[in-house]
């Protein structure tokens, strides 16, 4: 039974809302931290050194239910060594259109090289600018890291780098990066 | 297939006495005496987990992973070296708890040592171990001391890599080396946990064959340089192939990634390759991707050869065709599919209107066109690789398997070990002949005809038997009465015959009729009744009458301008006699149908680029006269020699040439079972070489050369042979020389310099190995032999 009331308690609804706290991103001016397991761009991680972590073996690509990523490997010479051990990745992308975030990659990854990133902004006028070569993908330099092909830390083996002595600082084998950290 | 067969006549089964009875997980199986348990097992549908076991390589039980209970026996059994006895009662892990514990053990203790570094293996994603370990293997390791390290990788060769780590002392690899390829290069050396695969000091394991021992590794300890980290297995399509490089046939599969070829495999097929093949049909594909590929046609323009479309291309060529009517001539190459040569073969008559064509750009002679044409055109499967494993005796004329036909050597040594007795008319007792524990008769070149007519009684009875096969190679042709005698002697004796050529194209060249005198499927030219058939089956056209010339009376017709133009298809100016060059160049057109650009396109004045094997659908007819059919692993925009053909024909006017391959074959099918008359066998008489100064050459094509079809692929070339000069000890003492002394053999256009191995070779000749044809010309002829710096 309608009553004559009934408007008023509609602006009631509306009054109340008016004080309570806002929901609304003021975005791009302003960007919220994403939630820590956020799944965005990938990023190819390094050892402290600066040697890529990645080794070719493909068991991303393998993973991908997606079939976005694609991997060449090669083998390191002394003259010529980008990661520690016998094979690196010589070729690796990472098609955007493709990906679904899923991050099996990173599960299937055997030394941690590919991380995801909280990166999200992934949108461009057309394709081919949205597969990611490996130097779009690789983590940027930080400080103490020499850019490779150079040889492993002196009196080491890969063995060493694969036992931790390599990673992060922070103790992590990969800094997380953060959408909001990178400007 | 099961082994136990109902009789037809009632419900009883007929007992056999040379089958045993058996219990294997409750169910009774009857094999025949001899049977390994792992293969009763295996008809049964029960697998047995293995790694050294392998059904072509005897039992060696080395990895004990088929350990199985046998009632009776007080330990668990190899199933993979116990042979079946009657009444036997055999649990597999599938019922039995003792076999399950004991190969989950062995599996505990293969893994202590092996790395976990599948991640990195080139076996990773197609290895038994990984794939059993994943089934049957613990999810962890209880082993938390130091695994055992070796420096990895080692190069056993240039071509195989060895990771000593990975190894799981199966002992395939050296067991196939020493069995089936006869080069006990490599062997297993230490003991213990320090047990390991190695190779003498200084000795690489250059044996032709050592691409099988990668494929048959069962974990990633053997990997090839080639395909080193090049993919995985998901990335691969892989497509059934045949092999172009020589006439042995064998069957491949084509693993290819992103149109590239990555690898090429031996793939499975008893009646040839069996499962191997060699490291040239293996490793040679490189020339694929090569800088000299032929992409658009060319044309002469000025004086300089000029990219052109296809249109253009087709028309200058009709042109040129059409203005030397009737008096052009064709020569084709070793790599045509069949297919691609019959289409030469009707271009030639039909469109062409003439009979010049010949696929032999090698030495050759009347006396071999006219074998070929009597005895091996259309004639089918004559002796197989199976008859030469039953066959009691085989006898090689002019004929080096080891070089020239490497599977027919495999197959070869397999029979030798069941009892074949193999023996060589050959100018030296060569390594290839002491792998089929072989008799050397010797012969020296050009005296080949004699020797066969005056073979020893017992060689003549061994012939005699049922049975006994004779394979002669094309070197034959070089030795004037050769051919004839040999013909003689299988029909004196009942041996059968097989011409066994170097090049894959070879037999279904002579099939398709690309001999002056043949028409396809046997059919001669000069016989008016076999033109009849022949014009039928293409459409009531007129076939030219008249037997065509050769290709050496090619090359003089242009000089005497009565060639004046040429068609050449695959044909390296180094395989061309003396000569052709000046005739090239004297010709008025000369158009090149090919793959890669060499000597000869210099010469063309049109050339159209065409698709590779393994580009292409189709086929090739193996020594055996077998079919070996090629799917097509790579896409391509290059056309077919024999689309090629069609367009031009339909150029010049002659419409409706058939360039698909299923309809060029039918065709072909068309002309199988002639009945008509053949040519005759030849009849030329023997002669010994004539007397002269200084030694007959002997020599042969080596498998390994810097080819066209073997550029690209560094690691093969560092395998192949180096050159040598074999003389025999009384030579070298005229001589002067002692073994590993460097000698200079002169021949008419040059000379070759190789150290001196003293080896069984006959009276007044020389061996020089590795390619010597072109600097001293074909076996059989006189060369000057001298101690380097003494000459």
């Amino acid at each position: 039974m309608p009553s004559f009331l009934d408007p008023i308690a509609g602006f009631g609804v509306t009054f109340t809302t008016m004080f309570r706290k806002v929901t609304t991103e003021e975005y791009p001016e302003q960007r919220k931290p994403m939630m820590p397991r956020f799944h965005g761009r990938h990023v190819l991680n390094r050892y402290s050194d600066g040697l890529e972590r990645c080794i070719g073996c493909e068991l991303c690509a393998w993973a991908c239910p997606a079939d976005a990523i694609y991997v060449e490997g090669a083998a390191n010479t002394d003259d010529e060594r980008y990661s520690p051990g016998e094979r690196y990745g010589r070729v690796y992308q990472i098609n955007y259109l493709r990906c679904i975030f899923c991050g099996m990659c990173l599960e299937a990854c055997p030394t941690r090289a590919l991380t995801m990133s909280h990166e999200y902004e992934l949108a461009d006028n057309n394709r081919a600018d949205l597969i990611f070569e490996k130097q779009d993908l690789l983590a940027p330099m930080s400080s103490g890291m020499v850019a490779p092909p150079h040889a492993m830390a002196s009196g080491t083996t890969e063995k060493n780098y694969y036992a931790g002595e390599f990673d992060q600082p922070d103790g992590s084998a990969a800094p997380v990066q953060r959408a909001e950290e990178k400007r | 297939m099961t082994v136990t067969t109902a009789s037809t006549s009632g419900d009883t089964l007929e007992p056999r006495p040379d089958l045993v009875t058996l219990t294997i997980d409750g169910v009774e199986t009857s094999v025949p005496k001899g049977t390994l348990i792992i293969r009763a097992a295996e008809q049964l549908g029960v697998a047995v987990p293995r790694f050294c076991d392998h059904p072509l390589l005897d039992p060696v039980a080395a990895c004990r992973m088929c350990l199985i209970e046998v009632e009776g026996m007080p330990k668990p059994q190899p199933a993979c070296a116990v042979t079946c006895s009657d009444g036997m009662v055999v649990k597999t892990q599938m019922t039995s708890a003792v076999a399950g514990e004991a190969q989950r053990s062995v599996m505990e203790f293969l893994l202590i040592n092996h790395p976990l570094d599948c991640p990195i293996c080139d076996k990773g994603g197609e290895c038994p171990l990984q794939n059993q370990a994943m089934a049957n293997g613990q999810g962890d390791t209880r082993f938390d001391g130091p695994k055992r390290t070796f420096p990895k990788p080692i190069g056993l060769s240039a071509q195989v890599l060895l990771d000593r780590e990975r190894c799981v002392s199966c002992a395939r690899c050296t067991r196939f080396a020493e069995q089936v390829a006869a080069d006990p290069l490599i062997e297993l050396l230490e003991r213990g946990s320090q047990q390991q695969v190695g190779i003498a000091d200084g000795v690489p394991f250059n044996s032709y064959f050592s691409g099988n021992t990668i494929q048959i590794c069962p974990v990633g300890a053997l990997t090839s340089a080639m395909y080193r980290f090049r993919s995985r297995p998901f990335d691969l399509v892989s497509t059934p192939t045949a092999c172009e490089h020589c006439a042995s046939g064998c069957a491949l599969r084509t693993d290819s990634r992103r149109n590239a070829v990555m690898r090429r495999m031996a793939a499975v097929d008893p009646a040839v390759n069996e499962e191997w093949n060699c490291d040239k049909g293996r490793f040679a594909f490189r020339y694929l991707e090569s800088d000299l590929r032929l992409t658009t046609p060319l044309i002469r323009e000025d004086g300089e050869l000029r990219p052109a479309s296809w249109d253009e291309a087709l028309v200058a060529a009709a042109e040129g065709f059409t203005a030397a009517q009737g008096t052009t001539g064709t020569i084709t190459g070793g790599r045509l599919m069949v297919e691609d040569a019959y289409a030469y073969s009707v271009f030639t008559r039909r469109v062409l209107g003439t009979n010049d064509i010949d696929f032999r750009p090698r030495n050759s002679s009347a006396e071999e066109e006219q074998f070929l044409a009597a005895r091996v055109a259309g004639r089918g499967l004559g002796p197989t690789y199976a008859d030469l494993e039953k066959a009691p005796a085989v006898l090689l004329v002019t004929f080096e398997p080891e070089d020239e036909s490497p599977i027919v050597l495999l197959r070869l040594r397999k029979a030798a070990r069941a009892g074949t007795r193999v023996l060589a008319v050959a100018p030296a007792a060569s390594r290839g002949l002491g792998k089929v524990d072989g008799t050397w008769i010797p012969a020296a070149p050009g005296s080949e005809a004699a020797v066969l007519k005056d073979l020893a009684p017992d060689v003549v009875d061994l012939l005699g038997q049922q049975g006994a096969v004779v394979l002669v190679g094309e070197r034959a042709s070089a030795s004037p009465g050769l051919l004839t005698a040999v013909g003689e002697l299988c029909d004196r004796t009942g041996a059968a015959l097989g011409w066994v050529p170097r090049r894959a194209g070879d037999r279904g060249s002579v099939d398709a009729g690309l001999l002056p005198s043949l028409l396809p499927g046997g059919r001669p030219v000069a016989d008016a009744a076999a033109r009849v058939d022949t014009a039928a089956i293409w459409g009531s056209v007129d076939v030219p009458d008249a037997e065509g010339r050769d290709i050496p009376a090619m090359l003089k017709g242009v000089e005497a301008s009565e060639v004046s133009a040429l068609l050449m298809a695959g044909v390296q100016l180094d395989d061309l006699p003396d000569g052709a060059e000046a005739a090239l160049r004297a010709a008025e057109f000369v158009v090149v149908v090919d793959t890669h650009d060499h000597a000869v396109v210099q010469f063309a004045d049109v050339v159209f680029p065409v698709a590779a094997a393994p580009e292409k659908t189709g086929s090739f007819v193996n020594w055996e006269g077998r079919v070996r059919p090629s799917s097509r692993p790579l896409r391509t925009s290059l056309m077919t020699d024999a689309r090629v053909l069609s367009a031009l024909g339909a150029e010049m006017g002659i419409k409706g040439l058939e360039s698909d391959p299923v309809a060029l074959m039918a065709e072909l099918d068309e002309f199988s079972g002639w009945e008509g008359a053949r040519v005759s066998p030849p009849a030329v008489a023997g002669s010994s070489p004539e007397p002269g100064s200084g030694l007959l050459l002997g020599t042969w094509r080596p498998l390994l050369e810097s080819t066209d079809m073997q550029s690209g692929e560094p690691y093969l070339a560092a395998t192949a042979r180096s050159q040598e000069v074999w003389l025999s000890a009384g030579e070298a003492r005229t001589l002067g020389a002692t073994e590993g002394d460097m000698i200079t053999v002169t021949g008419s256009s040059g000379s070759v310099t190789a150290p001196l191995v003293l080896a069984d070779v006959a009276d007044g000749a020389v061996v020089v190995t590795g390619n010597a044809h072109r600097a001293l010309g074909a076996s059989g002829v006189r060369v000057q032999v001298a101690v380097e710096g003494q000459g």
